[in-house]
């Protein structure tokens, strides 16, 4: 193993009354891809914010080429080779590829006029296209481009600055599978061109695809580091939350009843010529699996009522209903926990306690005018049951973290009688200890006779949790797995739209 | 009353104090009748546009639609001897109307609200000013109105001071808008549609209904307004009746906490924002600083109210991890959230 460049010795950083980081050590060695988990609000962040120069921390020493000092700045991270690609991606929909990559550097002739030299600009991304193996061009609009590819180009202007050491924050958390795929390959080429990895993730498969070794922090400390021949889910886990996580399938408590939500032939917008049609049972647990881009979300949208149905029929406990609105569909007892909770599940700068009532607010009337000594007691409960960690309900939503606010979206719909609860990416950004409890609920609540659709690109959680699981392929189902057919093999043979040998695995 | 309410009413009391101790005639039961009945009429256009801009729309036509809607009701009882009642209702019809037009270009048609009242704002000023062939419209010699003159133009004596009746409309409107807003149901939709639509419509409220109520009662209250300042001067001419009064409008929201970007903003502010103005307004005429600096004195403060404000709150941030002390339960979660803001 040649010497490390980079050494991160004994680092601290508190915060009134918060210590963050306590004494945490780190090298980087050249070529070196290393997986840093944890939970959420283990330091992961604070420590890659110390690495890039964001924030100063508290004690200890920060050793570049040898050469120490006890903090660095921005640019002297980006001096040192230290190059960050953000979970939400620092990037201007307005430009080109190149424009992006060489934004703020851009080559210019003209002299005092400084006019953008286009051609060097095209030239000079070119050979960092090829590097990477991309199939798009540096004239490319990034407003047309996928997720993924996004995140090329974010790689490939941390390559544009000479970068030794790429850091990425959940660099796979809504991509599919098979992007994910090739970004492992982008992370093995790199590894190859001697460039060091720090990535932060909760996908611990991930980690055993690719990580030469992995750091585990829990609150602040380093708790552990496993060498490649130490990784294993369960060493890692243990180490994340100090405990062994039991395997992650309850079944049922009874076989599931009948089917209270008929979808039948269902068209959607996105996918006008592949009708959709499956069942939800009352107690089950319906994984839908597929690619991101499989029509996944689409058909969420359409049983909530956000899009509109372009054909087929949508029947509850055998009679047609007609779903317009997200009004209409929650009126029917059928809720939405959406996947971009942000955006779409949550007012972030409102309190816990109105957030929760916000869809059953009629239901709090007390002469016309809201009786909040009834909602905050509703939300303590919900808080409670749902063991949302906040120090009180008129906390706002914004302070909490990922899995917490998750909780949120859940008591919202908890409070009010569901009778179909679709779940998108329930645990996307939600760490470990509070996906499980995220888990325990969703059995709770099928044993309550609660008929739920788990959409998930998460392969452990779709196999782990579900009953049955759904595959979409290009809009359509591609088909139905029973208990006995579960494998990753099996879930992947359909999202790639192949059919499945029929052989217990 | 929050903090930012407070800061305002300090704020309002000390320019206050300051022109009464330069020109002692501030402070005579005259002007501050006067002044009092400005508010009354500013203030209830102003909560007009809060509606609106809570919930992250705005409206530009205020002006024009005061013009308009102002020549409409004099030309009706004077020119068509229509009964003063069914004239008021009419102007009121009018006015949701146009806000029922204005909500539905925006959410329906998806056209920017920014353009959508600019397009108002020339419609509805030139078609007052085509309405009467660009002449003044006013009341005759002799025409008389008792009933509906004292109700809009009248004082009434309280206490030995004279009591605009426009204030006591303006009370009326800001306490039915105050639990409107901060008490009912329909109050925590129009917030929550201004923070976050998406958000609200996955929540199963009917965000498109919430905007365009939002904007009918934006026309409805600005109709009312309409008829007042018809009433206060008596004779309108359509070229300048009302012009800049949405600059006003969006002026008091703003001092009075709204974000232009939605989901904010609370009514007591709003009046006390009107306040502010015309006592602003008043200060120009009794320092005897030239009229024409009347905007440039207004637009310098609101300037400096929102800097000092900015500065407050920075600091607040800067302070508030030592508050946070208490919370040391939380997970250091939160914390990395913070350095980010």
């Amino acid at each position: 193993m040649p010497e490390p460049f980079l050494e991160l010795v004994d680092i601290s950083k508190s915060y009134p009354g918060v210590v963050a980081l306590d004494h945490v050590g780190l090298a980087v060695s050249p070529g070196e891809v290393i997986a840093l988990i944890g939970e959420n609000g283990a330091g992961k962040s604070t420590l890659m914010r110390v690495l890039g120069g964001v924030v100063e921390p508290s004690g200890g020493t920060i050793r570049v080429d040898g050469a120490e000092r006890s903090a660095l700045t921005v640019a002297e991270a980006i001096a040192a080779g230290i190059a960050f690609v953000h979970q939400e991606l620092n990037l201007f929909d307005n430009l080109d590829v190149a424009g992006n990559v060489f934004i703020g550097r851009e080559p210019v002739h003209g002299g005092p006029l400084r006019l953008i030299d286009r051609k060097a600009l095209y030239a000079r991304t070119q050979p960092l296209l090829d590097r990477l193996g991309t199939d798009f061009a540096p004239d490319a609009l990034l407003a047309d481009l996928s997720l993924a590819q996004r995140q090329l180009v974010e790689i490939m202007k941390a390559l544009s600055l000479e970068a030794r050491l790429v850091i990425m924050d959940e660099p796979t958390s809504s991509l599919t599978l098979s992007e994910t795929d090739r970004l492992m390959r982008v992370i093995a080429g790199l590894k190859a061109d001697g460039v060091s990895i720090i990535f932060i993730t909760h996908r611990l498969n991930e980690v055993m695809q690719c990580a030469d070794r992995a750091v585990v922090l829990r609150d602040g400390r380093m708790v552990g580091a496993l060498t490649r021949a130490e990784l294993s889910p369960a060493a890692m886990i243990r180490l994340m939350i100090g405990r062994d996580l039991k395997s992650l399938y309850v079944p049922p408590a009874a076989p599931p009843g009948e089917a209270v939500l008929d979808i039948v032939e269902a068209v959607t917008d996105t996918y006008p010529e592949r009708p959709v049609s499956l069942s939800l049972r009352r107690g089950e647990i319906l994984g839908l699996a597929g690619l991101v881009g499989s029509g996944r979300t689409e058909l969420a949208r359409v049983i909530f009522g956000v899009d509109p149905l372009r054909g087929g029929v949508i029947r509850l406990e055998g009679d047609p209903i007609r779903v317009a609105s997200p009004r209409a569909a929650i009126d029917h007892g059928i809720y939405l926990i959406p996947e971009d909770r942000k955006g779409c599940g949550l007012l972030l700068d409102v309190s816990i306690a109105e957030n929760i009532s916000l869809p059953d607010l009629s239901s709090y009337l007390r002469f016309f005018l809201v009786n909040t000594a009834q909602e905050t007691e509703n939300a303590r409960t919900q808080r409670e049951r749902l063991k949302i960690r906040a120090p009180d309900v008129g906390t706002t939503v914004g302070s909490l973290s990922g899995g917490n606010q998750q909780k949120v979206v859940l008591a919202k719909w908890l409070s009010m009688r569901p009778k179909v609860l679709i779940f998108d990416e329930p645990t996307r950004g939600v760490d470990v200890g509070a996906k499980q409890e995220i888990y325990e609920m969703l059995r709770r609540l099928a044993d309550a006779g609660v008929a739920i659709l788990m959409i998930s690109s998460d392969m452990e959680e779709v196999i782990g949790v579900s009953d049955r699981i759904a595959v979409m392929h290009e809009g359509a189902i591609s088909g139905f797995l029973d208990r006995s057919q579960f494998s990753e093999h099996n879930v992947l043979q359909l999202a790639v739209g192949h059919a499945v040998e029929m052989r217990v695995p | 009353m929050n903090k930012k309410d407070l800061s305002l009413l300090v704020l309002i009391l000390v320019v206050g104090a300051v022109v009464a101790f330069i020109n002692p005639r501030f402070l005579y039961v005259g002007n501050l009748s006067n002044t009092l009945n400005q508010v009354g009429m500013f203030g209830i256009f102003s909560i007009a546009e809060a509606f609106v801009i809570i919930i992250g729309g705005i409206e530009l036509s205020v002006g024009s639609v005061i013009a308009l809607l102002g020549v409409i009701f004099i030309d009706l009882i004077v020119n068509h001897d229509v009964n003063w009642v069914i004239a008021v209702a009419a102007v009121i019809a009018g006015g949701l109307v146009i806000g029922l037009v204005h909500g539905a270009l925006v959410t329906r048609m998806h056209i920017q609200p920014f353009v959508v009242t600019l397009c108002g704002l020339l419609i509805y000023r030139g078609a007052a000013r085509y309405y009467t062939e660009d002449a003044t419209a006013g009341f005759g010699f002799g025409a008389s109105f008792p009933t509906l003159e004292w109700l809009t133009a009248g004082r009434t004596n309280v206490l030995g001071f004279p009591l605009p009746h426009s204030v006591i409309a303006l009370v009326i409107v800001a306490g039915v808008a105050w639990v409107l807003l901060h008490r009912s149901v329909f109050g925590r939709y129009l917030y929550a549609v201004g923070k976050n639509e998406e958000a609200a419509r996955y929540s199963g409220i009917r965000s498109e209904r919430v905007m365009i109520s939002a904007y009918v009662i934006c026309g409805g209250l600005t109709a009312f307004a309409a008829i007042l300042f018809a009433m206060y001067t008596r004779s309108i001419s359509p070229a300048v009746h009302g012009s800049f009064y949405e600059l006003y409008a969006i002026a008091a929201a703003v001092l009075g906490g709204c974000s232009l970007r939605g989901g904010e903003g609370s009514i007591i502010g709003v009046v006390l924002g009107t306040v502010l103005l015309q006592v602003l307004q008043n200060l120009v005429n009794l320092l005897g600083i030239p009229s024409s600096l009347n905007f440039a004195v207004m637009g310098a403060v609101i300037l400096i109210g929102v800097l000092a404000d900015q500065y407050l709150v920075q600091r607040r941030h800067h302070v508030s991890p030592a508050k946070g002390r208490g919370q040391t339960s939380v997970a250091a979660a939160p914390l990395e959230r913070v350095k980010v803001e």
